[in-house]
């Protein structure tokens, strides 16, 4: 398939589309809501399922329900959208069941503004409901990345049965750019034995996450963590370019990520060594590769469009093994290049004279 | 399908009552006087008679019946509190063809999923939904509910409901009747056999209404709780007829046309 001029949000949804999203349910906010209106009309067009709930707490929760139904389901919302849901994620998680969430990030806290932000991290990496469970959270950061991260979303929630959050900051969602979307796949052919389809002639199928023991309650929990740490070990996801023999490395993802790699390779000009790592993965965090970079560059630059979150994963990462600094806008306030750079000399140039001391 | 009956009929007697095949053959945790076992035989009762255990998918509550899926032989599943209405909606629009049950309490219904109700019946969703109404929050121990009665005493509300403080009790079957997607809107009560008779038939076609597709249905019981109303349980019953009925008057609140002609 050739490439095309697409917007994020649209190529998000039409990815969607083409991995077998036979139902979506959401709610308008800005800036996903582009994704929203077009699977009104695309969904529908292909018979399948559209609904525009009441609010996100309602939209969650008829996605706990479809996905119980055996579906291949989705929502999408922004910030605000998310922590409405984070009651249904907690419910989905402890029920194990494989859905898609897109979450198109804006700046916050409290109603915020429309811009594109970070500040989630913590929101989707750690604290996506209560209880124990992490989601696996994918960041990316073009308009292609969001497209084969939407196809790897549904791969990765069917194949583990776990939740997956395809986290972009509101640039990736609002930008157009050139893209190429995959060939449509089938839709699921049978639902799994699992479902909610009716007992039939078999013994009723259950999908509750209540455990009202506290050892089967713990079970499950080991269950997770189980799950979690097969998905840690298999499913780190990284981009890194310059990474070799360098002093500085620096570490950002999404649009934080893209717009250092300008800085890096300006900064390279000027004979700085220094090389990006861009985690693709936010959950599970790239911290193996971090951790070998780390034995031999002299010290790390975490840039995030947020007061600094990925910046604590980087460092269980590094361990303490060369300092790491950081540069970061918030509110919505992208970096310009420059600032980035102006932060990689300033690391870079306290590196090199801390090694020449 | 093994019959789920634990009866055994004397040798020459023959069985003319016995436990639905809808239902499991296992003990509740209801407390001793609580209605709930009685609407779970009556909607059990309503599945058989249908002849549709087999596709019934039942959304359970948070609330006392929170373990209603383990009671019934049919497929469910447990939603957060007050969401059944919207669970039940994406379970039912991946499958038109099953009959969707959600099962839900006051607190749940009429408190923290107003709004879920509100719009699964606004949007005339295909599910039906069994509405226990007794007037107070039961699993969290007897606090004030939304259906709670003026002057009602409940830990919540010790002194009785003041409508200064707490407002007015909220009739949801009233409220639900005005909205355009409801086609069958009914207030029954389990106080006696005579309305016990009346809510199975009621139940019967509310699942009928689903079954063709006519729209949202609802079924509210009025039920008793002895435990947390802190009276015994034949006077629980007593209790519902003499104050809960005057408040929450009996009757169709919403049948359409083509409910009528089922």
């Amino acid at each position: 398939m050739a490439k095309e001029m697409l917007k994020g949000n649209n190529a998000i949804a039409e990815a969607a589309v083409r991995a077998g999203l036979e139902a979506y349910f959401g709610y308008p906010i800005t800036p996903q809501t582009e994704l929203l209106e077009y699977l009104s009309k695309r969904l529908v067009e292909l018979n399948r399922v559209f609904l525009q709930a009441e609010s996100e707490v309602a939209a969650i929760n008829m996605v706990y329900g479809a996905a119980c139904a055996g579906a291949r389901v989705m929502t999408s919302s922004s910030s605000p959208g998310i922590s409405l849901m984070q009651e249904g994620l907690s419910y989905i998680a402890g029920s194990e069941l494989p859905v898609v969430i897109v979450d198109i990030m804006r700046g916050g806290p409290g109603l915020g503004n429309i811009l594109p932000s970070q500040g989630d991290y913590f929101q989707v990496t750690r604290s996506a409901g209560h209880g124990d469970f992490h989601p696996i959270v994918l960041a990316p950061s073009s308009v292609q990345e969001a497209i084969d991260f939407t196809i790897l979303a549904f791969e990765l929630a069917e194949k583990y049965r776990h939740m997956v959050l395809l986290a972009a900051d509101g640039q990736i969602g609002q930008m157009m750019e050139p893209a190429e979307l995959p060939p449509m796949r089938p839709l699921m052919e049978k639902r799994p034995d699992w479902a909610l389809t009716g007992a039939g002639d078999r013994p009723p199928n259950i999908i509750s996450s209540i455990f009202l023991v506290a050892e089967e309650m713990e079970n499950y929990n080991k269950m997770i963590q189980n799950k979690l740490k097969v998905i840690r070990a298999n499913e780190q996801r990284w981009d890194e370019i310059y990474t070799e023999d360098i002093d500085l490395l620096v570490v950002g993802y999404g649009t934080a990520g893209r717009i250092a790699l300008t800085a890096v390779e300006e900064a390279r000009e000027e004979g700085m060594k220094v090389g990006l790592l861009r985690p693709q993965t936010l959950y599970p965090f790239p911290d193996d590769r971090i951790s070998e970079l780390a034995d031999y560059v002299d010290s790390v630059l975490v840039v995030e469009m947020n007061a600094g979150q990925m910046l604590d994963d980087v460092r269980l990462a590094v361990g303490g093994q060369v300092p790491v600094s950081f540069f970061g806008r918030m509110g919505g306030v992208v970096p310009m290049p420059d600032e980035i750079y102006n932060a990689i000399k300033e690391a870079y140039t306290k590196t090199t004279a801390h090694k020449a001391a | 399908m093994e019959s789920t009956t634990s009866i055994i009929p004397p040798e020459g007697m023959q069985l003319v009552y016995e436990r639905p095949k809808a239902l499991v053959d296992v003990h509740t945790h209801y407390c001793p006087g609580c209605t709930h076992g009685v609407a779970h035989r009556l909607l059990a009762e309503a599945i058989d008679e249908l002849g549709v255990r087999e596709k019934t998918i039942l959304v359970a509550p948070v609330g006392c019946s929170v373990f209603a899926y383990a009671y019934f032989n049919t497929d469910g599943c447990e939603a957060a509190h007050g969401r059944a209405p919207a669970m039940a909606t994406g379970i039912k629009r991946i499958d038109p063809s099953r009959v969707v049950v959600t099962y839900q309490g006051d607190g749940d219904l009429a408190a923290i999923g107003t709004a879920e109700i509100i719009h699964a019946a606004a949007r005339g969703e295909c599910i039906t939904t069994l509405f226990i109404n007794n007037a107070i929050y039961g699993m969290t121990g007897g606090q004030m509910a939304p259906t709670t009665l003026l002057g009602q005493k409940t830990k919540s509300s010790p002194m009785g409901r003041d409508a200064k403080i707490a407002g007015l009790p909220i009739r949801m079957s009233e409220v639900l009747a005005t909205l355009p997607g409801s086609a069958y809107i009914v207030r029954r009560s389990l106080h006696d056999v005579n309305n016990i008779r009346k809510a199975k038939k009621a139940i019967v076609t509310a699942l009928k209404a689903q079954i063709n597709g006519l729209g949202f249905s609802m079924v509210e019981l009025l039920s008793s709780c002895p435990t947390n109303w802190g009276i015994p349980a034949d006077k629980a019953l007593e209790w519902v007829e003499e104050n809960m009925v005057p408040y929450y008057p009996l009757g169709d609140y919403k049948v359409i046309e083509a409910v009528k002609s089922l």
